[in-house]
């Protein structure tokens, strides 16, 4: 694999949709986009943010997949669900910290972005980061991105209490080292509740 | 419980360490890895001989029992006619099984009741009984059969004529099969 990144910068998009029509021509799903353009305080502000896959280093997608769908290349990649598996459950469409899977109704999968496998592992940029105009998507070297840009490339989030690592990065200020995303807690965890002492799953991943 | 989990670190083959962590048995069951997920155990690999061995045999038991059905199903009975039109050495033209099949039964010097396929193996001509010399003759290109067993003696033809298994019931002759 090469060694450039993906990198996110979403001050810089402009919303001109260039991604989300470039994501929907690729071969191998063509005609429906991966990436969701979001818009953010529609009522101040016309500035929207694309959101790709962030390709965790440990998928949470993947973890809660009952099916086995969801994998993870050696270079870091985390793919779309496998089609002779995925039954449709919708399990990492609601774990994803980042609201990434989208469940397909009319092909009754999940499908997300997989970083245009096909083209990455060939040296290719992806889709969305070959149309950008305005550089808010781009795929290139670590060295290239900290010479051209005034923030810096992060990659390490914290939902709640949950720390994520992340293969895509995103440009932040200076003085950020680590997206820090607060939770309201609505239920209680499981990590805040007194041990069940008569939890079989625990039992046996002690035993193991 | 903790010496479970000593020992199977031990049998992992993992030094104990403070910061090494245990990957659970589902994540090891089932890798989130493509590696892990592409791998496949010795255990599976002989598993999957092994039944593709029994299959393979199944399959070939299955191909040998359907034929032999298939061939029983398809020889259908065909009466001739009376024993009387078959004189001693001589010749009756039939069509068996279907009516573009032409054959040939003849009833040799020695009264043996034979029946072979027309067509010649050679060119497909229609091969004739040659009473004088006792053999079948294919007028074309002189290709010559043994009229006991269809095998070629002389002139082009390599392979024998197809027969036809003929046998005389009371006073009628009737064709039964084809010998493949």
């Amino acid at each position: 694999m090469n060694d450039r990144q993906f990198f996110i910068d979403y001050s810089r998009c402009i919303g001109c949709q260039s991604c989300v029509q470039a994501c929907g021509e690729c071969d191998t799903h063509r005609g429906t986009s991966m990436i969701h353009l979001e818009t953010i305080e529609r009522i101040d502000s016309v500035q929207t943010a694309p959101q790709v896959c962030m390709h965790c280093e440990d998928p949470v997608c993947a973890r809660v997949c009952p099916a086995d769908a969801i994998k993870k290349t050696p270079d870091g990649v985390v793919q779309s669900s496998l089609k002779p598996r995925c039954i449709a459950c919708s399990n990492c469409v609601v774990s994803c910290p980042f609201g990434v899977p989208k469940y397909m109704a009319e092909f009754e999968q999940m499908m997300k972005c997989d970083m245009c496998y096909d083209r990455t592992s060939v040296d290719k940029k992806p889709m969305c980061a070959t149309v950008c105009p305005s550089g808010a998507l781009m795929f290139t070297t670590m060295e290239e991105i900290q010479r051209t840009r005034m923030g810096i490339p992060v990659n390490s989030w914290k939902f709640g209490q949950e720390e994520v690592k992340t293969k895509v990065y995103v440009m932040v200020p200076r003085a950020v080292e680590r997206v820090n995303i607060d939770l309201v807690q609505i239920t209680p965890t499981p990590a805040s509740l007194p041990v069940d002492p008569y939890d079989i799953a625990l039992m046996l991943e002690v035993l193991q | 419980m903790n010496s479970g989990i000593e020992k199977s670190i031990e049998i992992a083959g993992c030094a104990s360490c403070a910061s090494c962590v245990k990957t659970p048995q589902s994540l090891q069951d089932f890798p989130i890895e493509w590696e892990g997920d592409h791998y496949v155990s010795r255990r599976e690999m002989v598993k999957f001989l092994t039944l593709g061995s029994f299959l393979l045999v199944l399959a070939n038991w299955a191909t040998a029992f359907a034929r032999s059905m298939i061939r029983k199903d398809s020889s259908t009975v065909l009466r001739l006619g009376p024993a009387s039109d078959l004189a001693q050495n001589g010749a009756l033209l039939f069509r068996y099984p279907t009516p573009q099949d032409p054959c040939i039964a003849v009833r040799t010097q020695e009264g043996a009741l034979v029946a072979y396929s027309q067509v010649c193996t050679h060119l497909s001509c229609a091969v004739v009984y040659d009473k004088s010399a006792d053999q079948l003759v294919c007028p074309c290109h002189r290709g010559v059969f043994n009229v006991d067993r269809g095998a070629p003696i002389a002139g082009p033809p390599t392979r024998p004529l197809a027969r036809v298994k003929i046998e005389q019931r009371g006073d009628h002759i009737f064709a039964t099969g084809l010998e493949v």
